[in-house]
């Protein structure tokens, strides 16, 4: 019984219980509202059908008398589903006709009888006056009355009928629905069964676990599904926190060591010329600190996703200008050239400083490592497609080997032979978030006609117009 | 006689504050100092200072809520927010509550009191002036021409930006981020001695042929025009 109630919960099965009770409804209401007009219908038909034979009867009185109307009766009530014929005395004794007996004070008043009236056939055995009847009643001027009358059986079976057959199909419907009910409340419930453990499993700590699916794509399949995108997207971040407080542990440690190296080495020194240097080393360490503090946090920041708020339409063409012109400079003083081919007007929805930073780190790491290459050119372009803003920065530098490509990404990877250059090994870390905010890509590949040489390129969606 | 500068820092971590007004105090800058935000607000409106520091987060009374409600009061003096969060919008948050500037915890103290004595001279800064002048240098806003002793240099536009905004500050250091900030738009970390490069090109064209030399790098702090014949003014 109670799993019949937990069943009786389920929305399927309320939804269904719902539609069954106002179906039911409308069905029934629909039979009665048919039936009665059929009746009222065959009722008026019978009520016409006995005027005409009441005037004739009156005729035949008029043309041949009491004997005429005697013989006449005789021969209409001998035949086949002939009407009901009563010629009875002034004080309501039946005289003659084809009926037995009827309920007394029915002949009393002319005119139609006020409704259905019972009466007994000669075939019926016993008193009581089984038959129902509409009739009306004359009075002739000699004081006889004359009663013509129809059965009303035929009407009443037929309604009868129709409205058991209304039950019979009714019960079939409610056993139908019951079953039905049954089959879909249990086999909603095992899969959201099967749901709850597999979530009982990752609340456990399993965030590999994922919800199950059918395949067969219905309301449950398209709820599992943005679930375990959900899963995905928790997952992933998950790791990634992961990931950095493994980092701060490898990464932060080091510095910080330096640092308090550095501190207890100045405290121990007497030569102040020697103190001060010290601090100011231990200054320039800290602040390479915050900075490496800072870009990881915007990394994370930026990975969890932004408020809507901080996008808006930006001048990509304008941003890459900016940068170019910034960053110019720096490239000539480091013997290269900053070329740039960018199409103008580009729009894109997105955030101005984050995009910048991300191209200003690009051009940053341009410069820093294609210092001395044959060829001394850094190329900044921007394309823009009917789907895609493509901006990239090429260089001539080392290049980064295909193996490695989907390394450097992650946080505070750098290249063996790149520890020497100053940086924090997050630049391309930060690049790729603020790509994926952006709800585009980062893809990196040798230079075009250079087997070395990286070109990094921003794919971003283009605005939609 | 130069008046002192007089500002209220309103900081919650005592430790912090001391070592503020202590450095504020080496500066030549006399500060009063309040612990949470209600009395910041109090002191703020009963006090006139020239600049205030208010830290994001205190107790009582929220930095921001304490900002918005000196601007209601009708109190426009110039606000620094120091902040320890660091999200993208956080700054555009601080300068819509009614801050004049923002800056994000850690900070160095030299970008402190850099941008500190920017606010607070402000109101004397010559703001409507259309001609810059320091020293036999002249800037002209409004042709957008620069001259020194009579001869035209000519400047980049952005060459021309950055030099405009280190003669509106004339005699007050201006740090790297200062620049980046007013004369790019741009608040991130470059990383790299962009602006250093910048700086060093506009000084090499502004000094190469003259004497003396005008533009002035502090150490440690950021950059300086200043004409240092001409006594303090």
């Amino acid at each position: 019984m109670s799993k019949f109630s937990v069943l009786f919960r389920t929305t399927a099965v309320r939804l269904s219980a719902l539609y069954l009770v106002l179906f039911s409804l409308c069905a029934a209401f629909l039979v009665f509202y048919v039936t009665g007009m059929s009746e009222r219908l065959l009722q008026q038909q019978t009520r016409e059908a006995i005027a005409a034979e009441s005037a004739q009867v009156e005729g035949v009185y008029e043309r041949a008398g009491v004997s005429g109307l005697l013989r006449s009766l005789e021969r209409r009530a001998r035949q086949p589903g002939a009407n009901l014929y009563v010629i009875a005395g002034p004080s309501g004794e039946i005289l003659a006709g084809n009926v037995a007996g009827l309920e007394p004070g029915l002949l009393d008043d002319e005119g139609w009888t006020s409704e259905p009236f019972r009466y007994r056939r000669f075939t019926d055995e016993g008193g009581a006056e089984r038959h129902v009847a509409l009739a009306q009643v004359l009075v002739l001027d000699n004081g006889l009355r004359i009663l013509v009358g129809r059965d009303l059986q035929e009407p009443e079976k037929f309604r009868a009928l129709v409205r058991q057959a209304l039950m019979v199909a009714l019960g079939i419907m409610g056993l139908g629905a019951l079953v039905i009910w049954f089959g879909i409340g249990r086999n909603a419930l095992k899969r959201i069964d099967r749901m709850s453990e597999a979530s009982t499993k990752i609340m456990a700590g399993d965030l590999s676990q994922r919800l199950p699916m059918s395949g067969s794509g219905d309301e449950f399949d398209r709820l599992s599904e943005s679930l375990n995108a959900m899963l995905g997207r928790i997952e992933k971040l998950n790791e990634g926190l992961k990931q950095v407080s493994d980092n701060i542990a490898h990464d932060l440690k080091t510095p910080l060591t330096r640092l308090r190296n550095k501190a207890e080495a100045a405290l121990a020194s007497t030569d102040g010329g020697n103190q001060s240097g010290a601090l100011e080393e231990i200054i320039a360490e800290s602040d390479q600190l915050i900075r490496t503090f800072n870009a990881l946090l915007m990394i994370s920041r930026v990975e969890a996703g932004s408020a809507p708020a901080e996008m808006s339409d930006v001048d990509l063409s304008q941003i890459v200008a900016d940068c170019v012109e910034l960053y110019e400079p720096v490239a000539e003083d480091n013997a290269l050239r900053l070329e740039s081919d960018v199409a103008p007007g580009v729009v894109i929805s997105g955030n101005r400083e984050l995009i910048g930073q991300a191209l200003g780190n690009l051009i940053d790491n341009a410069i820093k490592y294609a210092e001395g290459a044959a060829n001394p050119s850094i190329r900044v372009e921007m394309k823009k497609s009917d789907r895609h803003v493509m901006l990239a920065v090429a260089d001539h530098g080392p290049g980064i080997p295909e193996d490695m490509r989907g390394e450097v990404v992650k946080r505070f990877v750098r290249l063996d032979e790149s520890r020497s250059k100053p940086g924090t090994g997050l630049g391309l870390s930060l690049v790729e978030a603020v790509m994926e905010m952006h709800r585009g890509s980062m893809e990196l590949s040798a230079t075009e006609g250079d087997e070395r040489g990286l070109t990094v390129r921003m794919v971003f969606p283009a605005a939609a117009t | 006689m130069v008046t002192r500068m007089k500002i209220l820092i309103v900081e919650d971590d005592l430790e912090a504050a001391a070592y503020l007004a202590k450095a504020f105090r080496e500066a030549g800058i006399v500060s009063d100092h309040a612990s949470d935000g209600e009395s910041g607000l109090f002191m703020a409106s009963e006090n006139t200072y020239d600049v205030l520091v208010v830290d994001r987060m205190l107790p009582r009374r929220d930095g921001l809520s304490l900002i918005t409600e000196l601007r209601r009061r009708g109190v426009h003096t110039p606000v620094l927010i120091l902040s320890a969060l660091g999200q993208v919008d956080d700054r555009v948050t601080g300068l819509r509550a009614g801050g004049d500037d923002y800056l994000p915890k850690p900070y160095a103290f030299s970008e402190l009191l850099a941008r500190v004595e920017v606010l607070g001279r402000r109101k004397g800064a010559p703001e409507q002036d259309m001609v810059y002048r320091v020293g036999d240098l002249e800037l002209d806003r409004l042709s957008h021409s620069v001259r020194r002793q009579g001869k035209e240099i000519p400047l980049q536009p952005r060459e021309f930006r950055l030099l405009e905004y280190l003669m509106k500050n004339a005699g007050q250091v201006v740090t790297r981020t200062m620049l980046l900030e007013n004369v790019w738009d741009y608040h991130f970390d470059p990383q790299t001695n962009v602006i250093d490069v910048h700086v060093s090109r506009l000084r090499s064209k502004i000094e190469k042929d003259f004497d003396p030399p005008l533009l002035r790098t502090v150490r440690g702090a950021g950059y300086m025009i200043k004409d240092d014949r001409t006594s303090d003014t």
